[in-house]
């Protein structure tokens, strides 16, 4: 961290950039935010890296490029994923960011912990293999691999895919398919298992909405779901019908440009696993249409832009995977 | 001839396009080839202007079933609408199954103008098909029932 913190102080006395987007804590020590730093004195007070610092900074800059003045940003893998997917799409102005890639080695995810039954939690350390939890009831340890989330437990990539520089060791991708796994789970039930699974988890959406506003590929300046004509405009759901319409919708609007990020489900004050439902997009599209990751470059063409005359017909679906 | 009332008659959504399909009803209808009252035909300009959204209204109106026909591959009126239809719509019905919503109930059908025959024999089979699957429950939108 104190690398980061150097560095970007560095940047700014040179004058290479004149903000640097970072994270900063939240109300609690262990809900980070991210944040906008314009001097060195602020870095010094408040810039955060962690193993707590999940939220994905690329979204930001799609407003914060558009800004007067060149800005640095750390990226985490997952973050050059996003960021390489706005560039593709035009949504970042490049020449106006400087990026630095940071590692990551996972990413603690306090929903994951609080579902251990762990409650008043005061503060969390990690040391990089054990976490410390601080509660109102007194500390608990637990390696570190018990507290990360579905996405972070089955990491596609530590690998950064695009900065100017880089701070630590580039990683690997990681291709084993085990981010498949609770999707496969899924397939393999029977169509009624897998209604009375999803059922259960969208009736618990209060359409906050907060899913959207995360989301690096929800990039539109208007959204489908801000059209007051559209059925399901921004409101609760009154019924069960708005819950699998707001969720089927989103997430094809961002097939094919999802990069599996993962922030959906974190952000998810409901925690919906969302990501399940993107990602079964992605397993689609990588035995449909061959694999694919969205962001790993920025000039490919997106499986929903493009066609072989070969491709399956639609009736594949009733033919192949899961019980009838 | 008497009319059974209590017998289930499912509501068929088919989205045509302009220059295959809709023709091929025509067609259909010209041959005077039987199919089903219950499809109810919507015309669009090529099968690709069908949003997926579309496809999820119609159910919320009260579809019990939604079908979608299009020129054969390489023979769009545009060149190039329906490949793009095809992978979007195999990836919505396998999103529909993934989300435990009974396949059967959605379909995509190549229909050229010239295949009245194959355009009443579709018909026949998916309103049988939907028929056999009962009332759509799974997408039904209360607000919307009558």
């Amino acid at each position: 961290m104190q690398e980061m913190i150097d560095r970007a102080k560095e940047l700014l006395a040179d004058g290479t950039v004149d903000r640097v987007v970072g994270w900063r804590s939240g109300e609690f020590s262990y809900d980070i935010t991210p944040g906008v730093f314009r001097s060195a004195e602020e870095l010094d007070e408040s810039f955060i890296y962690n193993d707590l610092c999940a939220p994905n900074l690329s979204k930001y800059l799609i407003k914060e490029s558009r800004k007067e003045g060149k800005l640095l940003v750390f990226l985490k893998p997952c973050d050059t994923y996003s960021f390489n997917q706005l560039l593709k799409e035009h949504r970042i102005l490049r020449e106006n960011v400087y990026v630095i890639a940071v590692p990551c080695t996972g990413k603690i995810d306090v929903d994951t912990i609080k579902d251990k039954g762990i409650k008043g939690i005061t503060s969390i350390e990690s040391d990089g293999e054990t976490v410390t939890i601080h509660t109102l009831y007194g500390d608990k340890t637990m390696p570190k691999a018990e507290t990360l989330g579905d996405k972070c437990r089955t990491c596609k990539s530590k690998k950064h895919v695009v900065y100017d520089e880089i701070i630590g060791e580039d990683g690997e991708v990681n291709n084993d398919g085990a981010r498949f796994e609770l999707v496969e789970k899924l397939e393999n039930m029977t169509p009624d298992e897998r209604f009375e699974f999803w059922r259960n988890e969208l009736s618990k959406c209060i359409r906050c909405n907060a899913c959207r506003n995360v989301c690096p590929a929800c990039s539109c300046e208007n959204c489908v779901f801000d059209n007051p004509n559209s059925g399901i405009q921004q409101r609760a759901a009154v019924n069960s019908f708005e819950e699998n319409m707001f969720h089927l919708i989103r997430s094809f609007h961002v097939a094919g440009r999802c990069t599996d990020c993962g922030e959906c489900t974190r952000v998810c004050p409901q925690n919906i696993p969302l990501h399940l439902i993107n990602r079964k997009y992605i397993k689609d599209i990588n035995e449909f249409y061959g694999d694919y990751q969205a962001g790993e470059d920025a000039m490919s063409r997106a499986p929903l832009n493009a066609y072989t005359f070969d491709d399956c017909e639609p009736g594949i679906v009733y033919s192949r995977g899961g019980k009838a | 001839m008497q009319v059974n009332d209590t017998q289930f008659k499912p509501l068929i959504v088919a989205f045509c396009c302009n220059w295959c399909s809709y023709a091929g009803a025509d067609l259909a209808g010209t041959n005077r080839l039987n199919y089903p009252a219950d499809v109810k035909i919507i015309r669009v300009p090529c099968s690709c202007r069908v949003n997926p959204m579309f496809i999820l209204r119609a159910f919320q109106r009260g579809a019990d079933g939604v079908i979608l026909c299009g020129c054969h591959p390489g023979d769009c009126h545009y060149t190039s609408g329906n490949y793009f239809t095809r992978r979007r719509m195999t990836l919505l019905f396998s999103m529909l199954d993934f989300m435990g919503i009974e396949k059967e109930r959605t379909r995509v059908e190549w229909v050229s103008a010239a295949e009245g025959a194959k355009f009443a024999k579709t018909m026949n089979e998916f309103v049988e098909a939907v028929t056999k699957l009962g009332e759509n429950k799974r997408l039904e939108d209360l607000r919307c029932k009558k």
